[in-house]
């Protein structure tokens, strides 16, 4: 794991004194909520619907046991003794005051964290894929890339007022884990033909309002010139971004109005010149970063065997582990999905112990997922047993990940001031429908996704099923969209026609995945039958 | 007339500055002004006459005019680059980062308010040409 310095640690500890210092004069009156808003925003920090939310950043979803500890403090001591776990990887607190902010920034600069640009107009923390440096089939660990990306766009003095938000992803292997081509920037490390390792840049995808999948504008950067066309990027953007109204503010807008062929120029043109400015690190630095993420010290003999013959136990390594690189491992998954829960929430009872289970059995290592799950990347295989045990009697064993109970959704009317409908008990609903029929299992991986607004924070264009709350003459209603997917094969979901109440989406929902178990061939997933079958069964049996 | 907060020794241009358009028509012009939607590339043919660029931030929140000024001080532009209009305590490091040198805010602010911003980050992680050393340089010095 990335170690700070102390060049790392005195800019948290200045931003710490800077927020200090802004909270002051807020409170005193000198700033306005105007000219407060944009800097609490680059500190994590929202106005809701009733109270303060911090968000507070976790670098690429990997976090030390020492972190994790500190986060469950966070939750009981500033907060009502919960976190929430979110889609960009990072936790979010729903009940702050804003006169503790600065102690909870100061809080967590003792253990390496922060919230800087969480939120707001910049570039946000940097999102990468949960499995890194454990995934079996990743060509290097994205995370070093992803550090550097993150310390270059800390502060970055002509990147601080963008005309909007700007999250990039970096990911390193062939599956793509990370939504990485619905991210402003998505960057995939890829090998050329001479072997060596470059980046191809995918630029302008998103989702909000109006959904896009991002094109490759380049298929290969060379690692030393990585910040450089970033930077290129972003000036191209800063200077032609639209400003004049906030739902074109983003950068798939540019993209898609100049065309992806002539911003790309424009890229290329700013990328030359500023190759002669010297804002590039050397490669020793990306070589110095590399260095913290070097594999932990895995022990060459362990075994491979699993018993399994505890049903219970046998169920979750099905559902919730995946292959490791290294023999003898397996990256375990703990669902934050219990039945009728709300998703992506950990008591901080439940944090600290996962925090201890990392110590114990995962080289004090632990990932926020974007499916807002928690992942102990390097387990040995003889410890996954006991690890179980642990987890199942802390209720964080449910087996389902990737099913049609692991479900997205974001905060919705329950808590945010722009929601049109509510998310979670929605959520509640459709958990508890599917294991009450039992036909979880048998539906195999299913990605459904709910937002409360055409904001999309639950993901839902990206769902196999999803449902987004749209407000239909004052009363909640939810319309339902098949046949999104975030992975490689990108797709954005058609909406199934007109919407459901509370109630009739959960129902709706049961009769789209009817619809696919009386069509699925032999091995195919709810996506697969929808894509050969198409929209038309299924709106047949939603409203013939 | 505003306040200026001026960090350089020579002495100041007395001249309005022209709109990026007229100076276009009468480039004997020593001073212009560049609105956020102004290409400041246009200039670049001009810089050795020119001794005076404001950079207009009508809102603050318009962060077009960090750019223009990089632009400008990446070609060369020695002469003072004045950030004008929306200017507020907490953007100030990072406008002086981005190469301005002189400031003329629509709310005054105090000379030593400012000096405290400019000395707030003892550190800077990029390398933005305004003569600071980032941390990957002394890591690697
Ligand atoms: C509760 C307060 C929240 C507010 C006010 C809020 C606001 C917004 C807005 C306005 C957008 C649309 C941006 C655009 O299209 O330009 C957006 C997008 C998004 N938000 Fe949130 N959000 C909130 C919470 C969350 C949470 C909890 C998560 C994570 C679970 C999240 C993740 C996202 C994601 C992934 C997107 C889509 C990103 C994209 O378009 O590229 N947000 N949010
Ligand atoms: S999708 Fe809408 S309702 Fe949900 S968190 Fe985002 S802004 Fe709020």
């Amino acid at each position: 794991m990335y170690k700070y310095d102390q060049y790392d640690q005195a800019m948290v500890d200045t931003r710490v004194a800077e927020f200090r210092d802004q909270t002051q004069r807020r409170l005193e009156g000198k700033l306005s909520e105007d000219q407060f808003k944009p800097l609490r925003l680059q500190n994590g920090l929202y106005l809701q619907l009733h109270a303060y939310m911090l968000r507070v950043a976790v670098p690429y979803g990997t976090l030390s046991s020492a972190q994790m500890h500190m986060l469950a403090d966070i939750a009981d001591k500033y907060d009502r003794g919960y976190g929430h776990f979110t889609t960009r990887q990072n936790i979010q607190y729903n009940w702050i005051k804003l006169e503790d902010a600065p102690d909870i920034l100061a809080d967590l600069a003792t253990v390496e964290m922060h919230a800087i640009q969480t939120s707001g107009n910049c570039i946000r923390n940097i999102s990468s894929d949960q499995f890194a440096g454990a995934a079996a089939d990743e060509i290097a660990d994205p995370r070093p890339y992803a550090e550097l990306l993150r310390q270059w766009s800390s502060f970055h003095p002509e990147f601080l007022a963008l005309p909007r938000k700007f999250k990039i992803a970096v990911i390193a292997s062939q599956t793509d884990r990370a939504a990485m081509k619905l991210h402003d920037i998505g960057i995939r490390i890829v090998k050329n033909e001479a072997g060596e390792l470059g980046a191809a840049f995918y630029v302008g995808g998103g989702m909000g309002r109006t959904p896009m999948i991002a094109p490759c504008i380049k298929e290969f950067v060379p690692l030393d010139q990585l910040i450089t066309y970033s930077e290129a990027c972003l000036r191209v953007y800063n200077r032609y971004g639209r400003r004049d109204n906030k739902y074109k503010a983003r950068i798939k807008i540019l993209v898609h109005e100049l065309g992806k062929d002539e911003y790309t120029r424009q890229v290329e043109e700013e990328f030359a010149h500023l190759q002669t400015q010297g804002i590039e690190p050397p490669l020793a630095e990306l070589e110095r970063i590399k260095a913290h993420f070097a594999d932990p010290a895995f022990e060459a003999a362990a075994s491979d065997d699993l018993d399994l013959s505890d049903p219970g136990f046998a169920l979750w390594v099905e559902r919730n582990c995946v292959a490791h690189k290294q023999p003898g491992y397996i990256i375990a998954n703990i669902s934050l999905k219990p039945v009728g829960g709300i998703p992506g929430d950990a008591s901080a009872e439940q944090i600290h112990l996962m925090a201890d289970l990392a110590k114990a059995y995962s080289f004090d290592e632990l990932r926020v997922t974007h499916a807002q799950n928690i992942v102990l990347p390097h387990v040995k295989k003889a410890d996954l047993h006991a690890l179980w045990q642990k987890l199942d009697a802390a209720g964080l064993g449910t087996a389902n990940l990737d099913t049609v109970e692991d479900i997205i959704a974001c905060p919705g009317l329950d808590y945010c001031s722009l929601a049109n409908a509510r998310s979670i008990p929605v959520a509640q609903k459709i958990s508890q429908r599917f294991a009450e029929t039992g036909k979880t299992e048998t539906l195999g991986e299913l990605k459904l996704k709910i937002s409360g607004c055409i904001n999309a924070c639950g993901h839902h264009h990206a769902g196999h099923i999803g449902i987004l709350g749209v407000d239909r003459k004052g009363v909640e209603n939810y319309q339902l969209l098949l046949g999104g997917c975030e992975g490689d094969d990108t797709s954005l979901g058609q909406i199934t026609g007109p919407g459901f109440d509370e109630d009739g989406i959960v129902g709706a929902v049961e009769t789209a995945t009817n619809v696919y178990l009386a069509n699925r061939q032999d091995g195919e997933r709810f996506l697969d039958t929808y894509r050969r079958i198409g929209m038309a069964p299924f709106k047949e049996a939603l409203y013939g | 007339m505003v306040d200026v907060l001026r960090y350089r020794d020579d002495e100041p241009v007395a001249d309005p500055a022209v709109t990026v358009d007229s100076f276009a028509e009468q480039s004997n012009a020593a001073a212009v002004r560049i609105e956020p939607g102004d290409d400041a590339r246009d200039l670049l043919p001009h810089l050795e006459q020119l001794r005076l660029v404001e950079v207009n931030f009508p809102a603050f929140t318009d962060g077009r005019g960090y750019s223009a000024a990089r632009i400008l001080r990446e070609a060369g532009y020695a002469g003072e680059l004045r950030a004008v209009g929306d200017v507020l305590l907490d953007q100030l490091g990072h406008m002086r980062r981005c190469g301005f040198d002189a400031f003329a805010p629509d709310k005054p602010i105090e000379a030593a308010d400012a000096e405290v911003a400019f000395n707030r980050w003892p550190e800077v992680y990029q390398a933005t040409g305004d003569g600071r050393q980032p941390i990957w340089a002394k890591r690697h010095g």
